[in-house]
């Protein structure tokens, strides 16, 4: 307890520093470990509070979902042409997000960057609790859910099979695997701090807890060992679906002939748009937290600085994106194509065009700057308007071509109903819910990587006071 | 006949998939039915109207399918009830069609109904039939709606109190003997003989009045002054140049189905050498005889009269001065006139049954001075009564007033709601001591009835009618009335003291006419029933006499006019309680639910008015209010209402569905009047229209082809050249086996809508609502879309039928990610609803959004009533499945067994869709493609006219085109002539 | 400080990856199995014949003993897709003078005398959305009894195929296998002959039974 006070004193952040200075491995434990550890009674009323709202949003979800299930997927505002609505919009920019956690927990750890390691473990479980929200919504957007299993391959007295030509089979393999894959990598990441978290445990409850979930860890080299391969060979795993997922979500547009949707370039862009606004996610979500259990030593500016910068390079893979697309349109010498511009940008819909425009092209332009990108509040407005412009990204690609087609006859309009915002502010219900018990019952931060951060300090340390 | 009935009862849990099985005795039935809607909560069903009712029966309806066919763990035992005597012709499984007869403004249209185990399922044309020729129309298919309407009037009432028929019958006896001379018949126009020979067999001095709102009197006043005689009859098959005035000839009236016919017939340029016939339409808002016309000039309805005028001076009619008209209207004029002149003999000018009398005569005197007369229009015997308007509706009146009326029958006419306003008709009839009400409901009028008998449907019934050319057919029940219903032959001959039953009645009066008796008569009687026509009882022709001198039609009046027109849809308001025709879109306008004032669009610009607001029209001190709905085409200074709307008594469908047009209509202006006042007082009303958006885009070669008739003849080179797209998966060989596919003309489409409603009755597709459809959620499987090409106040008016092309490559099958739809080898892509899950991938990426959805649990699973409608060979569908035209499987399938049971091959023509069954013009045309010899191929070969609907996507379409044709005059320029 | 697990801990965990998944799938999938595919829920074999009104028709009695055709009660199988349940009447046909005092068939001279349908209870009960058509099987050398069975050896009539639309497409795939002459038809006792597939291929020549293909549209059954 004495150590983690030391550290919430104000410490003066430099830009460099991955870790505050005066940090002991005894002190990452504690400062770690207490936060999960704390008596319930001990609870910060932030945490409180949170999960409060989190859960009537939740309740909100579930009511809608109820009523889904009972009434028909008519309570929405869908209809014939615009047969997609909230609910693939949602499901796209959800699985977006989740793609941050896979990037910084993979990729980076293959590449050995050290700047992951105080912000993986949030990234990944934000990860599994975006999957998980984005994965309800195709399951449920269907007519008859009671009959989703139909989706997968299964010796069935119909003797039918999926049909494996439709994207939206692919989908369900590669959500799947995605989920999967991130749990266990995720888990894996996590039995040595339970074990840890199991040694400190005070309450009998909590040691059986964490005992049982750290699976026998003992830390012997053995372990260790096995530790890193299990994690590399999952890393690798991970890689190839970071890119894989969401090319795939993108097929379901890319594949089909609608204006708008026909682009060859939908796979790279799409997976960009994902690490853009899942970055954007994970400073929203770092911001608070920090504050809230002052990781302030944890969690530098440099973090952000660097998830800055990522976000900068795919907003502007996205725009390059945005750009082709009208480059197409004049260059296909599709009256089809053309039209679609035309209809984006002075259409009925014109508004949420520009608005993509303006929060995923012009406001992250800022990012440029480095007081904007170590400035949190502004680096919070910025990742906000990221998250905005993203969803209307998803917004403009389905609505703006289902509404307006090829035939002018069959051309109408879309109003989301109660229900679709009630199913999309409910999903954020399910997400805060798991992410707030999350960061109450399991260490946020990997306590043994950041150990071992300090000890590569140190030595840098030592090193420049040796010469 | 429907006595026996095979029955296979199911738990309601299972019913869900298919309804027909649920048969069951007449007798239970009603008794089912009673319980189903006991009378006392009569008020409690009405607010559960169609619209709002969806949104609620979701739920309920979900439920009971999920409890039903998902969570149970076995299979509920069914029941199987086989008869306990089979009627000799009865084979379970398959249909049987009989011969009957459905009035149409009081004359016989000729229909064939199918009945599966004794219950109708649908009715078709009779091809024997003068009036039907084998076609029928939105109105006649949806007619088998209303016999199964749940919110008929289901039992005799006596001052509010159930009675029974031996009472009533008694009653009607005594009255009738105590009123004597004092007795009044009014119905709706009838031409039944029988009927009529009973009439005359009540006391004397009672007499028959007929009135209908929609009366063509001023067609027969005008014939009778011109000619001396009342019915005239047209050969549009023989008239190279028409000249219609303000007259909608190919949808409305008896003899609309024969006369679409003969138009088209003269309008298909399929051969080496085309030809074609020439349409000048003048009328103030577009109809779809409009869209068909090659010159339409939009004029105000009191305009007409001058026009006609200005042809009757110009052919040189005796004592006719030329009035002075507009440029473009006398443009029009010289034009036609001349276009008239050198087709004599070979030309046809007509007036809408509208138009005031005067204009009717002119119009005989300029067919007499074309000497069209004995070619293209000839004179018949009169055939039923002259006076079915407003003047019988007002003796009557002037006879209460009189109190020379003690006892009054309102037969099948809703004289409340649809006498003209200045008439408070209501106030009149309480004067009467004696009103007996009978008819098909419980509506406006019957309130103020001591008595009530409900009516038979017309398949309930027998009886007789006669065709516009008094071709006389017998009318034969398909059904035993549902509850006990009665015939207004009944209830005469009840008051004549007769107690036969109506068919002996029928067989009598004939059997008396005939003069044969025994074997002969009744091997007669049988081959009039089976045919469905009396052979040679045509009325025979008149020599006309023409008039020497001819009255001038009223001027043109000034400022704003209003003019009354029948609702394209529900006509007369007596089917407003048909789901099917509330929500069918209108032509042109596409609206469904909902009746409006339209106006042009400069009118509106110049009132400063908006589709959507809400306005106050005011004539004669009455007003209404009314949603305004800007047409392009219409006439300005014209604000035109449809009748219909605004019932406040017709059921859970039709009550307080838009407005009334009756409550303003006065007797003094019953079609078009000036003075009418517009003040807006609201704005954005709902207004469910099935389209929001009707210009092309400059998509015209993608999707709708029109040219004329000279670029067809010697075409200059093609602006756009056909490459060849390749696919890159590999073909698929069709060479082989039956291949379907279909060819729609769009040069004799007028968007008539019968082909729309036609499949509805024959695919069990269920009506949403007007909700849904502001939703854009209907499900119509066919659906006619509506194109405005040129400037708005005179623009070409494109109709485009478009059910699922059947893309050999088709883009939905591919995005399916559980096989539920996919190509069968005869190149029908499937919809196997069983199997949806219901993504609506398929529906995005269908380039013609052919694809229909159930948002909700739109298919009644309830009303016992409606499940007896349904088509036994189709899937009635469940909520959350897709759905979509499959060219009539069911037909196709049946077809092929029969012929491959017996061996052969299906023959060209054997398998009929119902869309293409009903098309009064014959537009649509279905066939095997791999056939050289069948039409469809021919008609497919025509490669200067026959296109497939955005080829460029390479979808290869089953189902293709044939390009718009137009004729237009070489004087007026322009196809869209005038001005 | 205390071990919160104590060693056999670990045989536990080991146990439980190791035996328990596989068992617990294993449950799972075999409930799964029985659930679609067992006699009970889908009524199959005499152990589950439905017990009809009047002790039932006894088929063993009128086809096996009386050797009577299929066709003179289900008189409309080669006409139509219903092979028709006959009605009271053809059932008094006989009836009127051959035991017609049997209290047994009470039920059926009720049913006659009252115009009352006798409701039997549905054997053979496809879902509302298959399109069966008797006619064309029959015509096309499909037996009675490759879908009923023997009928002729059955006092009550019990399903001796579960139905499943997987079954129905055994056939459709390759009708050889099943197709007889027309003579045998009816006869509620034939087995294939030892070279049924050649014999079946002939038939299907002759029959001109078309290809797999369009037998297995979803068209053929689905509307």
């Amino acid at each position: 307890m004495q150590t983690s006070q030391k550290i919430n004193q104000p410490v003066v952040e430099k830009l460099d520093e991955l870790l505050a200075p005066g940090q002991t491995y005894a002190s990452v434990s504690a400062k770690i470990g207490d936060i999960v550890l704390y008596p319930v009674l001990k609870t910060p009323w932030g945490w409180i509070g949170g999960i409060a709202i989190a859960g009537l949003l939740l309740m909100l979800y579930l009511y809608s979902l109820a009523t889904l299930f009972t009434v028909g997927i008519g309570i929405w505002g869908i209809n014939v042409p615009v047969a997609w609505g909230f609910d693939i919009i949602n499901f796209v920019w959800w699985i977006g997000i989740g793609h941050a956690g896979t990037l910084i927990s993979a990729i980076l750890l293959l590449f050995r960057q050290d700047w992951r390691t105080s912000i993986n473990r949030a990234a990944e479980a934000m990860t599994i609790f975006a999957v998980a929200c984005a994965g309800i919504y195709p399951l449920v957007h269907t007519g008859r859910p009671w009959l989703d299993y139909w989706f997968l391959p299964y010796p069935s007295t119909l003797g039918m099979w999926p049909q494996f030509r439709s994207p939206l089979e692919w989908d369900v393999f590669a959500i799947s695997t995605y989920a999967t894959v991130s749990v266990l990598f995720w888990f894996v990441g996590l039995i040595p701090d339970l074990a840890t978290l199991r040694d400190r445990a005070q309450h009998p409850v909590a040691k059986f807890f964490y005992g049982a979930l750290s699976l026998g860890w003992r830390g012997a080299a053995k372990h260790w060992q096995r530790y890193e391969v299990a994690s590399l060979i999952l890393a690798g795993l991970s890689t190839p679906l970071v890119l894989s997922v969401h090319s795939i979500i993108s097929f379901d547009f890319a594949v089909s002939q609608l204006p708008g949707w026909h682009v060859t370039v939908f796979p790279p862009y799409f997976v960009a748009g994902a690490v853009y606004c899942g970055f954007a996610m994970v400073i929203l979500l770092m911001i608070p937290i920090r504050k809230l259990f002052g990781l302030e030593g944890l969690i530098t500016l440099k973090h952000f600085d660097v998830m800055s910068k990522v976000m900068l390079a795919s907003g502007l893979i996205v725009t390059y994106g945005y750009f082709g697309e009208i480059f197409y349109a004049w260059y296909s010498a599709s009256i089809y194509e053309y039209f679609l511009i035309v209809n984006r940008t002075v259409g009925p819909y014109a508004w949420s065009y520009w608005a993509l425009i303006i929060f995923n092209v012009l406001i992250p332009q800022l990012l440029w700057f480095k007081r904007f990108r170590t400035n949190l509040p502004i680096l919070l407005v910025i990742s906000v308007a990221i998250n905005i412009g993203m969803w209307f990204e998803r917004w403009v690609i389905i609505v703006l071509s289902l509404h307006r087609d090829f035939l002018p006859s069959s051309w109408d309009v879309y109003n989301p109903s109660f229900y679709d915002w009630a199913t999309f502010i409910g999903s954020f219900g399910l997400f805060f819910v798991l992410f707030f018990l999350f960061i109450r019952l399991l260490p946020m931060i990997t306590i043994f990587e950041v150990r071992d951060l300090v000890h590569k300090t140190a030595h840098k340390a030592h090193d420049q006071k040796g010469h | 006949m429907s006595k026996e009935t095979h029955d296979i009862q199911q738990n309601s849990g299972r019913s869900y998939w298919r309804s027909l099985d649920d048969l069951v005795q007449s007798s239970e039935f009603q008794e089912r039915l009673a319980r189903e809607f006991p009378q006392e909560a009569a008020e409690l069903r009405d607010p559960v109207s169609r619209r709002s009712f969806l949104k609620l029966m979701g739920a309920s309806m979900a439920l009971s399918s999920l409890a039903g066919c998902q969570f149970a763990i076995k299979q509920p035992q069914e029941k199987i009830v086989p008869y306990v005597r089979q009627p000799e012709q009865v084979i379970p499984g398959r249909a049987l069609y009989f011969a009957t007869t459905m009035a149409v403004h009081g004359y016989g249209i000729g229909l064939l109904a199918e009945s599966h185990e004794g219950r109708p399922t649908k009715v078709e044309g009779n091809p024997d039939h003068p009036a039907s020729n084998g076609s029928s129309d939105a109105w006649i298919q949806a007619s088998i709606l209303t016999m199964y309407d749940p919110d008929r009037s289901q039992q005799i009432i006596k001052d509010g109190q159930p009675s029974t028929w031996a009472e009533a019958s008694a009653a009607l006896a005594t009255a009738a003997a105590a009123a004597g001379s004092g007795i009044r018949v009014i119905s709706e126009p009838n031409t039944s003989p029988t009927l009529a020979a009973l009439v005359a067999s009540l006391p004397a001095g009672s007499t028959w009045y007929q009135y209908d709102p929609l009366s063509a009197d001023n067609t027969s006043t005008g014939t009778m002054n011109a000619v001396g005689s009342t019915n005239t009859i047209y050969a549009f098959d023989k008239a190279d140049v028409v000249v219609a005035l303000d007259s909608d000839f190919t949808t409305t009236g008896p003899t609309a189905l024969r006369y679409a016919r003969d138009f088209a017939s003269k309008r298909r340029a399929h051969s080496a050498k085309p030809k074609m016939n020439r349409l000048y339409m003048a009328e103030p808002t577009p109809t779809s005889t409009g869209t068909l016309a090659d010159h339409r000039l939009a004029v105000k309805a009191s305009a007409v009269g001058s026009l006609t005028q200005a042809i009757a001076a110009a052919v040189g009619v005796a004592g006719v001065s030329a009035p002075s008209l507009s440029e473009s209207e006398s443009k029009w004029v010289a034009s036609a006139v001349k276009d008239l002149q050198a087709h004599t003999g070979a030309s046809a000018v007509i007036a809408g049954e509208t138009q005031p009398a005067e204009v009717h005569a002119l119009v005989h005197a300029i067919n007499a001075a074309l000497n069209n007369v004995g070619s293209t229009v000839r004179y018949i015997d009169p055939v039923g009564t002259m006076n079915t308007g407003i003047n019988s509706l007002a003796a009557l009146v002037s006879e209460i007033n009189a109190g020379a009326v003690s006892m009054l029958v309102i037969a099948d006419t809703n004289l409340v709601y649809n006498a003209p306003a200045n008439f408070n008709i209501a106030e009149i009839i309480k004067k009467v001591p004696t009103v007996v009400h009978f008819g098909l409901y419980q509506d406006e009028t019957s309130e103020l009835a001591q008595w009530h008998i409900n009516a038979a449907h017309y398949l309930e019934s027998w009886g007789d009618l006669r065709a516009f050319d008094g071709t006389v057919s017998v009318q034969q029940p398909l059904i035993a009335p549902l509850y006990d219903g009665k015939t207004l032959i009944d209830v005469v001959a009840a008051m004549a003291g007769n107690a036969s039953s109506t068919h002996d009645l029928v067989k009598n009066f004939w059997q008396g006419v005939t003069g044969t008796d025994g074997y002969a008569f009744d091997k007669n009687w049988q081959i009039a029933l089976h045919d469905g026509i009396v052979p040679n009882t045509a009325a025979a022709a008149t020599t006309p006499t023409l008039a020497t001198s001819f009255k001038a039609p009223a001027a043109t009046t000034d400022g704003l006019e209003i003019v009354f027109r029948a609702d394209p849809s529900i006509r007369d308001g007596s089917a407003a309680n048909n789901g099917w025709l509330q929500e069918v879109p209108k032509p042109v306008t596409k609206m469904t639910w909902d009746n409006t004032a339209q106006l042009s669009p400069k009118t509106a610009e110049k009132l400063g008015l908006k589709r959507g607001d809400i306005v106050k029209l005011t004539l004669e001190g009455r007003s209404v209010d009314a949603p305004v709905f800007v047409v392009p085409g219409q006439s300005d200074d014209t604000v035109v209402v449809h009748l219909g709307y605004g019932r406040t008594k017709a059921g859970r469908v039709g009550s307080s569905v838009g407005f009334n047009a009756y409550a303003i209509r006065p007797s003094t202006s019953l079609w078009h009047g000036a003075g009418v006042e517009i003040t807006k007082v609201g704005e954005d009303y709902k207004l469910a229209s099935t389209q929001m958006h009707t210009d092309l885009e400059g998509r015209d070669y993608d999707i709708y082809r029109a040219k004329t008739l000279d670029e067809l003849i010697n075409p200059h080179e093609e602006k756009h050249a056909h490459h060849e797209i390749i696919s890159l998966f590999p073909e698929w060989d069709y060479s082989k086996g039956y291949q379907w596919g279909m060819s729609i003309d769009l040069n004799v489409c007028n968007g008539c809508n019968a082909c729309v409603v036609a499949c509805q009755a024959e695919n069990n597709i269920p009506v949403v609502g007007k909700e849904q459809v502001w939703m854009g959620r209907e499900m119509h499987w066919i659906r006619i879309d509506t194109y405005f090409s040129g400037d708005a106040e005179h623009p070409e008016i494109y109709q485009q039928p478009v059910a699922c092309m059947q893309c050999e490559h088709a883009p939905c099958e591919i995005v399916c990610p559980v096989a539920a739809t996919v190509h069968d080898a005869e190149g029908i892509n499937n919809m196997v609803y069983n199997r949806c899950v219901g993504t609506k991938y398929c529906s995005n990426n269908c380039p013609y959004k052919v694809r229909r959805f159930n948002f909700f649990q739109y298919s009644d699973m309830e009303t016992p009533s409606l499940k007896l409608q349904r088509n036994p060979d189709v899937t009635v569908r469940t909520r959350g499945v897709m759905e979509k035209c499959n060219y009539c499987q069911q037909r196709i399938n049946e077809a092929r067994i029969d012929a491959r049971t017996q061996g052969r091959e299906i023959k060209d023509g054997e398998v009929v869709t119902a869309c293409q069954q009903a098309c009064p013009t014959q537009a649509i045309v279905f066939g095997n493609i791999n056939d050289p010899s069948s039409k469809v191929v021919q008609l497919k070969a025509l490669e200067k006219t026959s296109y497939t609907m955005l080829d460029p996507l390479n979808t290869k379409p089953r189902t293709s085109y044939l390009a718009k044709l137009t004729n237009p005059n070489p004087e007026l320029g322009g196809t869209h002539g005038d001005a | 400080m205390a071990q919160v697990f104590n060693r056999r801990a670990n045989t536990i965990a080991r146990l439980s990856i190791f035996v328990g998944v596989p068992v617990v799938l294993l449950i799972l999938i075999s409930v799964w199995w029985y659930y679609t595919r067992s006699d009970w829920v889908r009524d199959v074999g005499p152990a589950h014949a439905v017990v009809q009104p009047g002790g039932g028709f006894s088929h063993q009695l009128h086809v096996g003993g009386l050797k009577m055709d299929c066709r003179y009660c289900h008189n409309s199988v080669e006409v139509s897709s219903s092979a028709n349940i006959p009605s009271t009447e053809t059932c008094m046909g006989c009836h009127s003078q051959v035991l017609h005092e049997s209290p047994k068939l009470e039920f059926v001279r009720n049913s006659y005398v009252n115009e009352e349908p006798i409701q039997w209870n549905k054997v053979h009960d496809l879902p509302k959305f298959v399109y069966f058509n008797h006619s064309i099987h029959v015509a096309k050398g499909v037996g009675c009894s490759s879908c009923h069975g023997n009928i002729a050896s059955m006092p009550v009539v019990y399903k001796t195929q579960a139905l499943y639309m997987s079954w129905c497409l055994d056939c459709h795939r390759a009708p050889e296998q099943f197709l007889r002459p027309q003579s045998e038809i009816f006869n509620t006792t034939w087995t294939p002959p030892a070279d049924q597939i050649e014999q079946g291929l002939k038939l299907k020549e002759e029959y001109g039974i078309r290809d797999s293909l369009q037998l297995t549209n979803c068209s053929i059954c689905h509307r």
